[in-house]
């Protein structure tokens, strides 16, 4: 019976499975969760397989009684059939011990679930915030206080477009990971600024729709130094394969080094931006600076030869707003257009907005001469 | 018995109808109505087909190839809006159309002409998704479940896709009270409501259902559309709304609907499986039974697909427990339908291989089902590909598994011709095959930890995304079989007998000729 080697195939299968448990730590499965890495990742990890075991032997019990019957109770081998409609007692019988199946298999789940939801306590707190097409981390609480980036996609254009050979992280690399120490609680809270992103890191357990304009929270505490990798899980629009989560655990001590340097980073790069704030550039200066900030911001829509997506997405190059008034292209910029695919970008900071206002009145074919300085932007958010 | 034989055969006389195309348009007929919806529902299945290839193509390798993010976006979710409003669910009434009267001994649907309302709708909802592919901004791309605020983000494209929903859920409306009308009132004497074939009970179960929750759809679209183009705030919270306020509405149509489009598959492998089995279904009461606690059940159960949104805790169990809770009457049905196949007298033929299909991999679907219930598993697998892989086994080897094995089983009531047996034996064989190439090992992907919607993937999912698409491109390819086999059937398939399968029962073959007349039961039957 072909069907029966279809059974054979699923019990090899889940084999596999089983057998994947025992790779090395750290060396992705591939027929199986990743190896976990924090308390929660570990029950789910249990859980799931002690549940595909009970599934395998129900599976193989109902079909192991229709494959018998299959192959005696044909009428090619001249069996004769029954005329047996009922019984109620075997009918109470295979009701009755699905549901005892059911709560054994809910009474650890119902534990588990308990203890995600308990995000009370935390050593940390860090708040990411999803973005199209990026993530945004603020560290609130606890050590590393008032570090803040954005972590986007750092794998090259050319190796998605099949013009370079692909790297060993292919699509699950960023430019920022986020750092955290290990045996420490974090609390992550997630939001999102534009559509419903998810952020999801599998070896940790965890993953959060990341909802505009509400807040959720949930918790990991990673046991082993290392890096781990996830991605969006929620579809969020055109590039929702292209912004990864990189979480990297490191010692205490390390990450303490790590908070200093970037607390040290963070410090000078307020100094300079309360400087720059008040300095006025020149359009050299902006128009290189909003080159960098268009490349990271905005060209995954508009498009780095500003002509968009027809359709989808507006041309900037030769665009009527662009060239029009200061102000209205400022406004959009700041505060988005509602019901489009233009999201506001406030949380950009005022020079990186005059710069790309900057830029964009002046690349391509657009030719406005104007320059819109930092004190212009502040100017516009008062 | 003898007085039905004659009425049949008188039949020829009063056969009058419009001949061409004018027959098609104005027909009231149920024969014709439900050949109007199994062919259009066909044709979508393969414009459905085509998107799906195109996803598949894209995901052959890794890398972009093909399909630009953006496009590619616009293939799944109109592969999944087509494939699900387009496909099975038309497929079913069309079944409901053609066997619903015959099997309770009526001569036609309750209300005729909205009948034919009810099918011509479907062409215009349909060409309005497909032509959203060529208007400025292209197709919705926000998925077939078009959550805000993406959806919100869309262009003209979303707006024809909510028209659309509007349209369809105004003929499944329609095609429901004509179904629940005709099966309550219009039953043969004696045919009480437990002496009806099952296939009966269970799209009238299907209908109350789809009465139900259609309307909350038609809501959550145009509460979609309010938002999008009048101002209202629903789903915006930058004005006092909750993006996850849709979801909710959604899902609570949503999930129902997952039943809508098995139920009916049950009742028909429910009427095969003691067929060729010759012996009676094992269990009938416990089966309408179980039938009608799912539909109840499956309202109660619609934030299993959201327990990443962020819900309380009681919230997370209570509807982890109440989905949990489905896997005892779904099992009831596979028990009895298990206890009718032992010690009967089986042969295999087409409808037994396909129902038998279904039994096999939609319980492989049901089990990975329990497993997404249990909310911790679901945290890692939801919106991933062993989500994608689950639904698959339900929707292809459930529901159009069972819809194929009751066209092979009822083809030749309808064409009064039977189709090539040793090619259908192929098409199930190919198919098998197929399906499971695809989908089996996307669950692995999806533990594996590859999300759904993506264009692209990280490396370590090459090989089994290659494996899948090219089980894809069998499994689409083995389809054209399909619609070979029953042209081919129509045209020049041998002649059938009253009585193709020696141990069926229903009113259908035990009272109408080979070919059901165009007018059938106008005396009812008598039913003891």
């Amino acid at each position: 019976m072909s069907s029966k080697s279809v059974a054979t195939l699923a019990g090899v299968s889940a084999l596999a499975l089983y057998s994947s448990m025992s790779t090395a730590a750290g060396e992705q499965s591939k027929y199986n969760l990743p190896e976990p890495q924090s308390v929660i990742a570990h029950e789910i990890y249990d859980m799931h397989i002690w549940l595909m075991w009970i599934c395998v032997v129900i599976f193989v019990g109902v079909f192991g009684v229709m494959f018998y019957s299959i192959l005696k109770h044909r009428k090619s081998l001249g069996y004769k059939a029954a005329n047996f409609h009922h019984s109620t007692s075997v009918e109470i019988v295979w009701t009755v011990i699905p549901c005892i199946i059911l709560i054994v298999m809910a009474y650890p789940a119902t534990k588990t679930v308990i203890s995600m939801k308990d995000t009370s306590s935390p050593d940390m707190t860090i708040k990411a915030t999803g973005y199209q097409w990026m993530w945004g981390y603020d560290y609130l609480t606890g050590e590393g206080e008032g570090i803040s980036f954005f972590s986007r996609l750092s794998t090259p254009r050319a190796q998605i477009e099949n013009k370079e050979p692909k790297g060993e992280n292919y699509l699950l690399e960023v430019d920022n990971r986020v750092v955290v120490p290990v045996g420490k609680k974090v609390r992550v809270i997630i939001t999102a600024n534009d559509v419903i992103h998810a952020w999801w890191v599998p070896a940790l357990g965890i993953k959060q729709d990341a909802i505009p304009g509400f807040i959720r929270d949930t918790w990991f505490t990673v046991d082993t130094p290392g890096v781990y990798r996830g991605q969006c899980a929620e579809l969020c629009g055109k590039d929702h394969g292209f912004m990864p989560i990189v979480v990297e655990a490191l010692e205490e001590d390390d990450y303490a080094e790590w908070v200093a340097a970037q607390l040290g980073a963070s410090e000078a790069a307020a100094e300079q931006a309360e400087a720059d704030a008040e300095k006025e550039f020149t359009m050299e200066e902006l128009n290189t600076k909003g080159e960098q900030v268009y490349a990271a911001h905005c060209a995954a829509c508009h498009q780095p030869n500003g002509q968009g997506i027809p359709g989808a997405f507006s041309a900037l190059d030769g665009s009527e707003l662009v060239n029009g008034p200061v102000a209205e292209h400022i406004d959009i910029v700041i505060n988005g257009k509602a019901n489009t695919a233009m999201t506001p970008f406030r949380h950009l900071s005022d020079v990186d907005l005059a710069a790309v206002v900057t830029y964009e009145r002046n690349a391509w074919s657009n030719d406005t001469g104007d320059v819109v300085q930092p004190s212009d932007i502040n100017e516009y958010r008062n | 018995m003898a007085a039905v034989h004659g009425d049949a055969h008188d039949h020829g006389h009063d056969d009058h109808h419009p001949s061409g195309i004018m027959r098609w348009i104005t027909t009231t007929n149920h024969k014709d109505i439900g050949t109007m919806y199994l062919w259009f529902s066909f044709t979508m299945f393969m414009v459905g087909g085509i998107l799906a290839m195109g996803i598949r193509a894209e995901l052959y390798q890794p890398g972009i190839q093909i399909l630009e993010p953006e496009l590619f976006n616009q293939f799944t979710t109109l592969h999944g809006l087509i494939m699900v409003f387009g496909a099975i669910m038309p497929a079913f009434v069309g079944f409901a159309n053609w066997q619903v009267p015959m099997m309770i001994g009526a001569p036609d649907m309750a209300f005729a002409r909205m009948n034919n309302w009810s099918f011509w709708l479907l062409p215009v909802a349909a060409s309005l998704l497909v032509v959203s592919f060529f208007v400025p901004g292209g197709a919705a791309a926000g998925g077939w479940t078009f959550y805000p605020p993406l959806s919100v983000q869309g262009g003209l494209g979303v707006d024809m896709m909510i028209f659309a929903v509007h349209i369809l859920g105004a003929s499944s409306i329609m095609g429901s009270i004509n179904i629940i009308t005709t099966i309550l009132n219009m039953r043969a004497p004696g045919m009480t409501l437990m002496k009806m074939p099952l296939f009966v009970w269970t799209w009238l179960i299907t209908a109350y259902l789809l009465v139900l929750v259609m309307p909350v759809l038609a809501g959550v679209v145009t509460m979609l559309l309010t938002d999008r183009h009048f101002g209202t705030s629903f789903f915006n919270a930058a004005g006092g709304g909750d993006p996850v306020l849709f979801q909710h509405i959604f899902w609570f149509f949503g999930h129902p609907e997952v039943y809508i489009m098995i139920l009916p598959a049950f009742g028909i492998v429910s009427e095969i499986i003691p067929t060729f089995s010759r012996k009676p279904l094992f269990g009938y009461s416990s089966m309408v039974y179980a039938t009608a606690s799912i539909a109840i059940l499956s309202c109660f159960v619609w934030a299993h697909h959201m327990f990443t949104a962020g819900m309380p805790t009681v919230g997370q169990l209570f509807f982890m427990y109440a989905t949990m809770l489905i896997a005892v009457p779904t099992g009831v049905k596979v028990f009895n339908w298990t206890a009718t196949m032992w010690r009967g007298s089986m042969t295999f033929e087409t409808p037994m291989l396909f129902s038998i299909g279904f039994i096999f991999l939609f319980v492989i679907g049901g089990l990975s089902g329990v497993i997404c219930a249990i909310v911790p598993i679901d945290i890692q697998v939801q919106d991933t590909y062993y989500v994608i892989a689950h639904f698959h086994y339900v929707l292809v080897s459930g529901a159009l598994f069972a819809l194929f094995a009751g066209v092979y089983y009822w083809i030749p009531k309808w064409t009064g011709r039977m189709y090539n047996e040793t090619l259908g034996k192929w098409h199930f064989w190919l198919s098998m095959f197929f399906f499971n190439l695809t989908f089996f090992v996307q669950h692995f992907l999806g533990l594996a930890g590859m999300p759904r919607r993506v264009p692209d993937y990280a490396l370590q999912f090459a090989d089994f995304n290659k494996i899948s698409s090219l089980g894809a491109f069998g499994f689409g390819l083995t389809q054209l079989l399909f619609l070979y086999i029953v042209i081919n059937c129509i045209r020049s398939g041998e002649k059938s007998t009253q009585m193709p399968w020696e141990g069926a029962t229903t009113l259908e073959w035990t009272h109408l000729p080979a070919k059901a007349p165009y007018h059938s039961f106008e005396t009812p039957p008598v039913v003891k």
